[in-house]
């Protein structure tokens, strides 16, 4: 049972999703979805500590071995990315319910749960599997899931979001299935390891250079790095909340994961960074993302869409911090990496909460929110501390080895935009912050706080935030390890 | 009790007073008995500590390590031991103060308000305790974010327009500089603690010196230095009890005190002037004392003339440390406590007489001496203290300030200190001339009637003019706590 983890944390959500068709309407798909994320949760929990313990873990699928078969890898680095990944899912389910039963009509609700089971199987597969086909199969399972998931939306605009996220989609997977085509055909396979030892000669051929180009911009519009950002504002914004939470949490994330293994293991940082001069190319793409997103987000008035192009920007701090190519900023990558989806998904929730009462995320609604749900405005006030990188939150951490990183490298024009950035988010979160203290609540507006199974989750992300913007022995251990290991050339 | 366990009840107590404040919430004698209670006791645990400084202690405790290296850390020093005793001490005399003007005034969210007070204190007692920039830097932000809800209390357009400002400022440059600057010295030396000395010497030098001397300067926006001291006129909208403890002392002091920190422990004092490239300090801080002198003449308001000598003020500390003499840098660490109450004592006695005759504008004062003696009188003590007149403590810290300068070299500094003060006359003692010796306007022949303040504002206002008095006489005790920190 227990060599099989890594398959079953993959099958497992996967042939749930259909069982949760057949359960149907009523609480059960309910119960079933939250029992299997949790499921889910234990086994990267325990995919975790037997990587701590006993170094990377391949699975033979099937036991055909690597390169022919399809091989399952688990290394430091895809352990911590699956654990955040399982861990926010089953922070979403127990949040879920009310949400869900207020925004999707109950018609719908088994159909969600399937989804989003779909959503979680891909999503995890993109980020155990040692396969490069496999990443572009698992993108796909996940990609498709959550354009459903959008469109289940409670304003009409989430229908042609989802359409507009699937034509990007579609693209960016597209692009990546053309660069891993292209270099199955230079070397004969598709496994990540052994990719990575024969790709390194083959480096001054214009096949394998053109490979590199399709898959870095298709990932980078799974990211959503700017300038291929445009699908993502809407997207989060019409989302159902419980949506939004998850795949702001999750589903960019993994892309800046895969984005990571092509760049460094795949291809190598001599390739990436020497031959093919990523570097000025990311830093440019990453700062304009971060002033760009910040400053946009400043003047949107629904604040999900706010919080959506703040994720424009805080996905600019990740891919800066890769562009540096130095183990200091690729950690503070890495870290943010972690650190923002726990940030993120608090203040969906938060928002997620507000919604439940209000009906509206707008800024008006939330005029006097502060008396009136004390805790869920403390949570997003918290959240948004984290966001703008005060000490002792998780935000700080990572923006100090960004920070570190433009230093020790010479370029302290890169220091400057981080903090201008940070100083932008000031600006953002505080409206917020404004309207709900210091404004009058409106006649009539409706009275008391979220249910507790919503605040509770959503509580427990700002404790992780402020446990990890204090104790940073694991999370910064790993991430400096883990950016070591792919800088020393393997994974 | 051990010194370490007395730091983190020192910050502590403020923190359970908030939480008791908070729960408090709607009956206003428990929850002023709290605050008052509190207050007291922060005091005292506070003045356990003073003997153990003043014998040359420096009890300090480590927290938790948030990067290797980067630990949250508390050490107490002089210049600490001084700021946390203004602070907690001036807290209990605000605290009676604001018992009488909130009521008299009816202010509404009192419960936030002095909720957020103690968050403040919290603030500026983790500042003073700091034990390295990281966590000074932390507190920092605390005292700019719980005082933002004290600036905008009256939530009129009017102040949430100042209160953006204020955030704005002291958010950015912190933020946009400080941060900068702290990064940079982590970068360059590989720790953040303050050591007497400095840090930084054998690390840097040349025009970087001076470089990285003006981010912290203008990161530091709490000192007011201009052109960075917008912010304090714009925070004078706050009710007056805000204006008297916060903006005249903890969150305008914390920034001076930070400059005094950074000056000392991480550049030091010798390296700094050995390296020449922080003269500019001197100038810039200089032309503040004279140019916000003038500024302050030109204010009818007299909680603005007071915002503005209080810049002007803040630059004395900063002319202190930038001059770089052992005599100057005391003198200017003196100037903090001496500064502290007489300031207050004006804000004190501008609260008194809005609550009393409703008059903010000083023109209207006329004759106010006439109905309001004892506030006046105060008034008179304090502002003596602040132009430096003895028997008032301001006497001293400037006395050792001009003696810097002419240890410094600089002579130029001295005609400084001495036009600023016939500046400071020239601002505060009209409004006593003429509240004593005109008439009410409107009013006639016959003896006007006494209208004082509310008795607990009275009861303050004289508590802190006798405090500018006793300084006078016990300055000696100061000097000799401070004098380890000019390295003399």
């Amino acid at each position: 049972m227990m060599s099989h983890l890594p398959a079953l944390q993959v099958v497992v959500p996967l042939l749930s999703a259909p069982i949760c068709v057949l359960l149907g309407r009523g609480r059960f798909a309910y119960g079933f979805t939250l029992a299997i994320s949790w499921v889910a949760f234990v086994i990267s929990g325990l995919l975790l500590q037997a990587v701590v313990q006993g170094g990377a873990i391949s699975y033979q699928l099937g036991g055909w071995a690597p390169p022919w078969g399809i091989e399952l890898r688990v290394d430091l680095v895809n352990a911590y990315v699956l654990l955040i990944v399982s861990a926010i899912g089953a922070l979403v389910m127990t949040y879920a319910k009310p949400s869900v039963d207020r925004e999707i009509g109950a018609e719908q609700e088994y159909l969600f749960y399937t989804g989003y089971l779909l959503c979680l199987a891909g999503l995890l597969g993109v980020t155990i599997t040692g396969d490069a086909f496999n990443i572009f199969v698992f993108f796909e399972v996940s990609s498709l899931a959550s354009y459903m998931l959008i469109s289940l939306g409670p304003n009409r605009r989430a229908l042609t979001a989802s359409f507009n996220y699937l034509i990007f989609g579609t693209i960016g997977a597209t692009f990546f299935l053309i660069g891993v085509g292209l270099l199955y055909q230079m070397t004969g396979t598709l496994n990540i390891a052994d990719l990575a030892e024969r790709v390194a000669p083959l480096t001054g051929t214009r096949t394998v250079q053109a490979a590199f180009v399709f898959m870095v911009v298709g990932l980078a519009l799974k990211a959503a790095l700017f300038p291929l950002h445009a699908w993502l504002p809407n997207s989060y914004a019409y989302a159902p909340s419980v949506v939004t939470i998850f795949l702001a949490a999750t589903a960019t994330k993994v892309s800046i994961y895969v984005l990571i293994r092509t760049i460094f293991t795949i291809f190598g940082v001599e390739f990436s960074f020497g031959t093919m001069s990523l570097g000025p190319l990311l830093f440019i793409l990453a700062i304009a993302a971060m002033l760009l997103g910040s400053t946009v987000a400043i003047f949107q008035d629904d604040i999900k869409r706010m919080l959506a192009w703040s994720s424009v920007a805080q996905i600019g701090y990740m891919v800066l911090g890769l562009a540096f190519a130095t183990v200091n900023g690729v950690a503070g990558g890495i870290l943010h990496l972690f650190n923002h989806a726990l940030i993120k998904a608090a203040l969906f929730m938060a928002m997620g909460c507000v919604f439940y009462r209000m009906g509206s995320v707008r800024i008006e609604a939330m005029a006097g929110i502060g008396k009136r749900m004390p805790w869920t405005t403390a949570a997003f006030v918290a959240g948004g501390l984290a966001l703008i990188g005060v000490p002792l939150t998780t935000g700080f951490v990572s923006k100090w080895y960004l920070l570190l990183a433009s230093v020790e490298s010479g370029m302290w024009w890169i220091a400057v935009f981080i903090l201008i950035s940070s100083l932008l988010a000031i600006i953002y979160v505080w409206r917020v912050v404004e309207a709900a203290y210091f404004m009058p609540s409106p006649d009539g507006a409706p009275e008391g706080e979220a249910p507790l199974l919503m605040l509770i989750p959503t509580w427990v992300l700002i404790i992780a935030n402020v446990y990890f913007g204090m104790d940073t022995r694991v999370s910064v251990g790993v991430a400096v390890d883990a950016a070591k290991a792919l800088l020393g050339g393997g994974s | 009790m051990s010194f370490e366990s007395l730091i983190l009840l020192a910050l502590a107590i403020p923190l359970v007073g908030t939480v008791l404040i908070l729960m408090s919430e709607g009956r206003p004698n428990q929850r002023e008995a709290v605050t008052l209670t509190t207050a007291v006791s922060l005091f005292v645990v506070v003045l356990q500590l003073l003997p153990e400084v003043y014998a040359g202690g420096r009890p300090g405790i480590t927290l938790f390590e948030i990067l290797p290296g980067l630990e949250v850390r508390f050490e107490i020093e002089p210049l600490g031991m001084m700021f946390a005793c203004i602070a907690s001490g001036l807290w209990i005399i605000n605290s009676i103060y604001s018992i009488g003007y909130m009521r008299s005034h009816h202010e509404k969210k009192q419960t936030r308000f002095y909720a957020c007070f103690a968050i403040a204190i919290f603030g500026a007692l983790g500042v003073a305790t700091a034990g390295n920039m990281l966590t000074l830097f932390i507190f920092y932000e605390i005292l700019t974010i719980s005082t933002y809800p004290l600036v905008t209390h009256s939530e009129t357009t009017e102040a949430k327009r100042s209160g953006r400002i204020y955030l704005g400022i002291l958010l950015g440059t912190s933020i946009g500089l400080q941060l900068v600057a702290i990064v940079w010295t982590w970068f360059a030396t590989g720790t953040l603690d303050f050591r007497e000395g400095g840090i930084l010497d054998g690390h840097l030098e040349g025009a970087l010196v001076g470089l990285l001397l003006l981010l912290y300067m203008y990161g530091i926006g709490k000192a007011a230095l201009m052109p960075m001291h917008r912010w304090l006129p714009e925070a004078m909208v706050a009710p007056t009890p805000v204006s008297a403890l916060l903006h005249a002392v903890a969150v305008v002091k914390a920034g001076v005190f930070t400059v005094l920190k950074v000056i000392i422990y991480i550049f030091g004092a010798d390296f700094l002037r050995e390296s020449g490239t922080g003269d500019w300090l001197m100038y810039i801080a200089g032309g503040t004392v004279l140019l916000a002198s003038f500024i302050a003449m030109t204010k009818n308001n007299l909680k603005a003339r007071l915002a503005y000598s209080t810049v002007s003020q803040l630059s004395y500390i900063v002319l202190g440390a930038a001059l770089l003499s052992p005599h100057s840098i005391v003198g200017g660490a003196m100037h903090i406590a001496m500064h502290a109450l007489g300031k207050i004592t004006l804000f004190f006695c501008a609260g008194a007489i809005y609550v009393a005759a409703g008059k903010t504008e000083i023109s209207d004062m006329k004759g106010i001496g006439r109905v309001m003696p004892v506030t006046l009188f105060a008034f008179m003590i304090g502002a003596l203290s602040v132009i430096g007149l003895p028997p008032m403590g301001g006497a001293w810290s400037k006395y050792y300030l001009a003696l810097g300068a002419v240890d410094a070299g600089e002579l130029v500094f001295v005609g400084v200190l001495m036009l600023s003060s016939l500046l400071n006359v020239a601002y505060l003692l009209p409004i006593v001339g003429r509240g004593f010796f005109c008439r009410p306007d409107g009013a006639g022949d016959e003896a006007v009637a006494i209208k004082e303040a509310p008795v607990f504002c009275l009861i303050a206002l004289c508590t802190t003019a006798m405090g500018c008095i006793a300084l006078f006489f016990f300055a000696d005790t100061l000097y000799t706590l401070l004098r380890p920190i000019g390295g003399g």
